[in-house]
């Protein structure tokens, strides 16, 4: 059995219906979790003495739009013991109901949360620290979001200067 | 979308002590703090390797907690690459983390081919072990030369930059270019390295152990350097793992793990070479850590440089490399190909992947979807400098402020790639 099937087989056991979906792309194996089971699968994966994921490699979010549900929330697992990768996925509806914090499980989870919500506005419920990180405070928007426009900003001559001015939301100043 | 006035608590800049603590802290108590105060340091202070603005409490001169505050060269890397096609969007990556280009490329490059579903050829693997580990080599050459100089030894920078110039020669020699050198391309390399790179390289290992020896006989009998590495900074294993700072940083804490040597990539299981584990977790282990993996580093260059054989450098697949230069006035079919390389590129099958690779300073992950057009839908870089930076408070946590400088030099973090 190879490392892939035996954490699936485990996760089923462990968590029945909340295993919504298993996929392999490229030799790599994804397991669909249910967003309110995903903290639970996770600790799963670290304390189990036959799998001990026990570095939180990454944690990415994508925007499917215009597909239903949106967004996609993907933690990429690593286990130094048995050196193997794993991709746990959670499908997200609603970002402002994004999954909950994996900061229970890995400590590191908030800083890489904070991230996702800076540029894509998946919300990590339970997450205190959820601040701009990289925009400045007054930013609007999460531009990693495929419906956030990019080149929005009008090139500014001296004949067109008030009209686009007078159109810019923020820095008038 | 009207003006939204930044509220107070939402602004690091706006944050009193208390706040701080509540949002950035590492979950330890904190007693005592009505003397605390708050000190900004930077983002131009030169020791902190860039534009990092660090927001520290203090307890006299002890840290107890800081909260990093980050973005000041955020250039949207991610987002622009969505509007470029696959070998275009491969700019970007060099720009992110500019210490090691290198790597930067291979890693995206190999998400796209694993994407693809491609192999190189073996010289093209050869070549690119051979360059990820001079960029290695670069890389470390410019974190020794700058945390040492943060720690008031000049020489060394200055040392450290000579070699590291003939590094950049040797780049320019291949690609052209010194720094931003986007040579790795997908399905191979841009070209062939030309007749002079083997000498030049193999000058390199000529001299290069002797210089490294030099560094260390600099350093290593330093009362001030080891005064004010010894025992600062100190992070366990165990730790170390759950904040997931990983390369030599890790290494350092006795945690045995290289991605090159774990879970092989891009030919490393073939090559023999040692993963060098310090246990005291502290500032002098990492730069311990860091000295011997440039001796590994000339290791594997050697080695690369000996088995080096005459052969393509590209995949014979003139869908996603473009067709020879000669071909374009003897063939209408390379005509198209190169026409459409350079215009539409090649498309990429829909799925996503997550490759790893190890940089200088890490776990350097790329996550690529593809959505079966020739522009990536969604990249996703997992920066190591990044990761590492998170735990900072936990390594300059209870310091005094002029250790903390030392801090930032071990983990080596570049600006570029932590804001991307």
């Amino acid at each position: 059995m190879t490392r892939d099937d035996m954490a699936t087989d485990k996760l089923r056991a462990a968590l029945g219906e909340a295993v919504e979906d298993v996929g392999d792309f490229r030799g790599e194996r994804t397991i669909y979790i249910r967003r309110d089971k995903i903290v639970d699968a996770c600790r799963l994966l670290r304390d189990d003495p036959e799998l001990r994921y026990n570095l939180l490699s990454d944690i990415v979010a994508d925007d499917y739009l215009p597909d239903y549900p949106r967004f996609a929330v993907s933690y990429h697992l690593l286990s130094m013991h048995h050196k193997h990768r794993l991709r746990l996925r959670v499908r997200v509806e609603d970002p402002d109901e994004g999954p909950p914090t994996m900061a229970d499980v890995w400590p590191i989870a908030t800083w890489l949360e904070m991230e996702v919500w800076d540029l894509m506005g998946v919300r990590f419920a339970g997450n205190g620290s959820l601040r701009r990180l990289f925009l400045p405070e007054d930013w609007q928007g999460h531009p990693l979001r495929k419906d956030y426009p990019l080149g929005y900003e009008e090139v500014q001559f001296s004949f067109n200067w008030e009209e686009i001015n007078a159109k810019k939301p923020f820095a008038k100043e | 979308m009207g003006f939204m006035i930044p509220q107070a608590s939402d602004s690091i800049q706006e944050l009193s002590v208390e706040e701080l603590r509540a949002k950035v802290g590492t979950g330890m108590e904190i007693v005592d703090a009505e003397e605390h105060m708050l000190l900004s340091m930077g983002p131009q202070h030169p020791s902190t390797h860039g534009v990092l603005r660090l927001l520290v409490e203090l307890d006299g001169e002890t840290v107890v907690n800081l909260a990093p505050d980050i973005g000041f060269l955020h250039t949207g890397i991610e987002k622009n690459m969505e509007s470029k096609t696959y070998t275009k969007a491969l700019v970007m990556t060099d720009r992110m983390d500019y210490l090691t280009p290198m790597t930067n490329n291979m890693v995206y490059i190999m998400a796209v081919e694993k994407l693809l579903g491609i192999e190189i050829t073996p010289r093209a693997q050869t070549l690119r072990l051979i360059l990820a580990e001079l960029s290695r080599l670069a890389s470390h050459l410019v974190w020794l030369g700058t945390s040492a100089l943060d720690l008031a030894a000049m020489s060394v920078f200055l040392y450290c930059f000579r070699e590291r110039e003939y590094i950049l020669d040797i780049f320019e020699m291949v690609s052209g270019q010194r720094m931003m050198v986007s040579y790795f391309r997908p399905g191979g390399l841009w070209r062939d390295v030309p007749d002079e790179f083997e000498p030049a390289v193999r000058k390199l290992l000529d001299f290069m152990p002797a210089k490294i020896a030099d560094y260390e006989a600099l350093l290593d009998q330093n009362p001030i350097f080891l005064e004010r590495a010894k025992g600062v900074g100190v992070i366990s294993g165990e730790q170390a793992v759950a904040w997931g700072l990983t390369g030599p940083s890790m290494r350092a804490s006795g945690v045995d793990w290289d991605n090159r040597r774990d879970m092989p990539y891009g030919g490393y299981e073939t090559y023999e070479f040692e993963v060098p584990v310090e246990h005291e977790g502290d500032v002098y282990a990492r730069y311990r850590c860091r000295m011997r993996e440039m001796r590994e580093c000339l290791r594997l260059i050697r080695q690369g440089l000996d088995r080096l054989k005459p052969g393509p450098v590209n995949i014979d697949d003139h869908k996603i490399v473009p067709p020879p230069r000669a071909e374009l006035g003897r063939s209408m079919e390379a005509v198209i190909h190169h026409f459409k390389l350079w215009t539409a590129g090649f498309t990429a099958p829909e799925g996503y992947v997550y490759q790893v690779i190890e940089s200088p300073r890490g776990e350097i992950g790329c996550y690529l979807r593809g959505n079966g057009t020739n522009k990536p839908a969604r990249v996703h870089f997992r920066g190591p400098s990044y990761v590492n930076l998170a735990s900072l408070p936990l390594l300059a946590n209870n310091s005094f402020v002029a250790d903390l400088v030392a801090v930032i030099g071990s983990i080596d973090i570049v600006l570029g790639e932590i804001d991307r």
